[in-house]
């Protein structure tokens, strides 16, 4: 099909092996695609950091993964101190237990940063929109992900978050009851969910991940990068090379860049894992350093930070028809709104540089929201008592109930109304090529 | 929207703040000062370890503290017989249970759950309390199942609570504890007693927390001067770019 | 400017990068390689064993587990030790030439007392572990046998030294672990005066 291959004729003194492995293996023409002659537009800003990054991440948490399951034990009586084990008896293992740990929050924070990135410049719009939505559904496989891990130390919050989770698929209406006790394998969280989720959280997910990673990148190389102004950088080709006006390749130029996005990012992350491993409770909650105990459910139980938002929707909503459901199904739905994106966008431009103060308006309303309620999640619904603030209203220990409640409005009024506001919205005109 | 805004300036306030009401007295707690973790390891291995296990923590880790094994063999382990093995109990859970109404929890990783602070105070806020099957009661854990194993260091405290009204007529309750009979230490003393216990407790809750610090210091080093040199390589590559 | 001068400059820092990347990596690497090594639990589990042998009768063997492999003490008689003189020709290392001992168990008997012998229970040849056969109680062994070891996996044949015979499977003698008396009756297995 192809032409017949070139031997390679580069300055290292490899030639004759890349030659060899070439005429075998599509190594040279791979290498082309994906990073030497893998066009990408010359002004990414500090938002088109976090994509190399959480592929980064995903590595970090892999490596660290395949070390810590060499010591770990998925036993209901052994898990905790194992763990123990881990971060006492095997040497250095301290070390790789906060890796993977603070990693797991810094994949989220990676990840969100990732997400909010495509939100402002409309990288989820035509021809982008599968690239969105293979990118949902990594989020969706790393809060599973996130989900299996967490009951792996088998402290009380391990335990009982789990619990409540489960629980929620209970709600589900005519087959709740059965399915919880199917994902348990037990009628409580036991050994054998433990066993279960080990499974999942060790091989089942990460390969899902992986998956999806290598096709979320093979999706965006197909459509190309999008960028800051939102324009179509194939639709300005040089005559002359046959290459984007507005384009450079990626390697050298992106690999050097990330080279120094890597860095910082580790700064940041040697700086929580080596001076605030627990980060205050939110990456290593206090109370999961208690081992699970089945008859004892802790004072206040939250999930980890990364997915309070949810857990602020899922409170938010009251049990209706003596059902829990439509709590579930609230939070289920908020999740599953983003994949509907490319489609509730109707602006005529992309990026959020030429659209109007109404989509802007709403995007910052959006994320302040998701911040509110992700804070709520954190705390016990009668946190506002240590505001001091009187109400005005309400009663004090309702207060916060009712801010999420009206946060879940604008979370969900964001998506719903996009398509009409979206387009009412009084847009500048998208340039011809990249501005910087 | 205002108290939205309030409250997002509050997030990172409240980050730090606990839910309970109670203020928690600061905890002396300085890895570095081993003299007072050895002391703490004496306290723990006297007062504490006849019914608390600390069943991760090996004896012959106390070499962090800047014990000789001969040194943790003959002034700590009274339990064991090997420096390798674990500081486990000879009470069964069971028995305990029966015993106390709740097993005495294990400790090694007590101060990672609870804070330092927490410990710091609890174990100075235990009172008399004839209401109570064991005579003892405490500000800080109401109706706990375990009485109070240092009153002959700390003596006997009694508790004293006044109702008043402030100037906007909200009703105050405070609680005092008043010092009824001494015990062997002064106020200061026990303080620092209990002071050196925690610092121990802390140590033990994370022993690797010392090398955790110094490597990081390290780390940190390097990655400042990395950060400059992939910034600079990126620079002699971009400058062409227009 | 010249193309080459821009050039210099980014070897300069490619280089740099590429330094302290390695360093990185290598800094990376080492809690990985170091989680591999024994833990403290396993350590703890190999630490020296005490054995009181005042018990131990003449001509009998006792095992004990030190770092999960057998140990053997033999308590042997003035015959078994006239044996290893005897089995000298029949030897494949009689001198010793290969290092399976600690020095001071480097000589005839190799023991540090002529008539205890501490040998680690497993064979040199794929690590089974050999049975004790005493002259007289083994006839299996044929008439000629003088007593010793033997490996029931693939039959490899030792002296009351815990040598191996020629023509055996296994390559070297058996091993003499490090140990040492604290006591007139009591050896401590695994540690020797230089650890002390």
């Amino acid at each position: 099909m192809a032409a017949p291959k070139q031997p390679v004729t580069g300055a290292g003194p490899f030639n004759g092996v890349l030659t060899w492995v070439d005429t075998r293996f599509p190594l040279i023409s791979l290498w082309k695609e994906h990073l030497a002659e893998y066009y990408a537009p010359k002004n990414f800003n500090f938002w088109y950091y976090f994509g190399s990054l959480a592929l980064f991440v995903l590595v970090i948490q892999i490596v660290t993964g395949i070390f810590l399951t060499m010591n770990y034990k998925p036993d209901a009586a052994q898990a905790f101190a194992s763990v123990e084990y881990i971060m006492r008896d095997v040497p250095g293992g301290w070390l790789i237990r906060y890796m993977h740990s603070t990693g797991a929050s810094m994949f989220f924070i990676v990840v969100y940063l990732h997400m909010f990135r495509a939100l402002m410049y409309g990288s989820y719009r035509k021809p982008r929109e599968l690239l969105w939505i293979i990118g949902v559904l990594i989020y969706l496989s790393m809060m599973a992900e996130a989900f299996f891990g967490y009951l792996l130390p088998w402290g009380q919050m391990s335990y009982w978050g789990a619990q409540v989770i489960v629980n929620l698929f209970s709600a589900v209406p005519f087959i709740g009851d059965d399915l919880g006790v199917w994902i348990r394998g037990d009628y409580v969280i036991s050994d054998a969910t433990l066993n279960r989720f080990f499974a999942l959280h060790v091989i089942a997910v990460p390969l899902a991940l992986l998956l999806l990673v290598a096709i979320h990148v093979m999706a965006l190389h197909e459509v190309g990068s999008s960028n800051p102004d939102g324009v179509e950088i194939k639709k300005r080709i040089d005559p002359a090379t046959g290459h984007p006006v507005d384009g450079i390749p990626f390697h050298p130029y992106y690999t050097v860049k990330d080279l120094f996005g890597v860095a910082v990012f580790l700064a940041v992350s040697c700086a929580i894992m080596f001076f605030a491993p627990a980060m205050g409770g939110y990456f290593l909650e206090y109370n999961n350093f208690i081992p699970a105990n089945p008859l004892q459910t802790p004072e206040h139980i939250a999930p980890v930070w990364y997915f309070t938002p949810y857990y602020s929707i899922l409170r938010a909503v009251p049990p209706m028809f003596n059902s829990q459901f439509p709590g579930v199904a609230a939070m289920g739905a908020a999740v599953i709104l983003l994949f509907f994106m490319p489609w509730l966008d109707r602006a005529p431009v992309k990026s959020i540089r030429y659209k109007g103060s109404v989509f802007k308006g709403w995007l910052a309303a959006f994320v302040v929201t998701f911040l509110i309620l992700g804070y709520l999640g954190t705390a016990p619904t009668t946190v506002w008592g240590q505001f001091g603030f009187d109400a005005f209203f309400l009663d004090t220990k309702d207060i916060a109930t009712w801010a999420a409640r009206v946060g879940t409005i604008v979370y969900f009024l964001f998506f719903l109304l996009m398509p009409w506001y979206s387009r009412r919205d009084k847009c500048k005109p998208e340039p011809e090529g990249i501005t910087h | 929207m205002k108290t939205f805004l309030a409250a997002l300036l509050l997030l990172p306030a409240l980050a730090c703040a606990s839910s309970a009401g109670l203020k928690f007295d600061r905890a002396p707690v300085d890895p570095t000062d081993l003299p007072s973790l050895q002391r703490g390891a004496q306290g723990f291995v006297n007062y504490c370890l006849n019914c608390h296990s600390a069943a991760y923590m090996r004896y012959n880790r106390l070499r962090d503290l800047g014990l000789s094994e001969q040194q943790v063999k003959d002034n700590l382990m009274f339990a064991a017989d090997k420096v390798g093995e674990t500081m486990t109990v000879a009470m069964r859970t069971k028995d305990a249970a029966q015993w106390f109404g709740a097993a005495p929890p294990d400790l090694t990783v007590i101060a990672r759950s609870r804070g330092a602070d927490w410990l710091y105070t609890y174990l100075r806020s235990f009172y008399r309390d004839p209401a109570r099957p064991t005579g003892w009661n405490n500000v800080v854990f109401p109706s706990v199942g375990m009485p109070h194993v240092l009153y002959e260091l700390q003596g006997v405290q009694s508790l004293k609570v006044e109702t008043s009204t402030d100037a906007a007529g909200h009703k105050q309750q405070t609680q005092t504890l008043v010092l009824e009979t001494p015990g062997t230490l002064s106020k200061a003393q026990y303080d620092q007693f209990v002071g050196d216990l925690v610092n121990y407790l802390d140590y033990m809750g994370e022993p690797s927390s010392a090398s955790r610090i110094q490597i990081g210091i390290y780390v940190m080093m390097f990655l400042v001067l990395f950060i400059a040199i992939t910034y600079l390589l990126k620079r002699a590559y971009w400058k062409d770019v227009h | 400017m010249s193309e080459n001068e821009l050039d210099k400059s980014k070897r300069g820092f490619l280089v740099a990068t590429s330094v302290m990347s390695g360093v990185a990596a290598a800094g990376a690497a080492t809690p990985f390689v170091a989680s591999m090594f024994p833990s403290e639990r396993a350590k703890a589990l190999g630490a020296p064993v005490e054995v009181d042998i005042g018990k131990l009768a003449p001509g009998e063997m006792m095992r004990v587990e030190w770092r999960g492999k057998p140990v053997w003490i033999v308590r042997r008689t003035k015959e078994m030790l006239e044996s290893i003189e005897k089995s000298d020709d029949k030897v494949t290392d009689p001198q010793l030439a290969v290092d399976q001992q600690p020095d001071y168990a480097k000589n005839e008997n190799r023991s540090i007392r002529p008539e205890v012998l501490v040998l680690e229970g497993v064979c040199t040849h794929l690590g089974c572990s050999p049975q004790f056969k005493p002259k007289d109680m083994s006839p299996e062994m044929g008439a000629d046998w003088v007593g010793g070891f033997y490996c029931p996996c693939h039959g490899s044949k030792f002296d009351f030294a815990g040598r191996v015979y020629k023509g055996a499977p296994a390559p070297t003698n058996l091993k003499v672990p490090p140990h040492m008396y604290v006591a007139d009756s009591t050896i401590v297995i695994g540690e020797d005066k230089k650890g002390a």
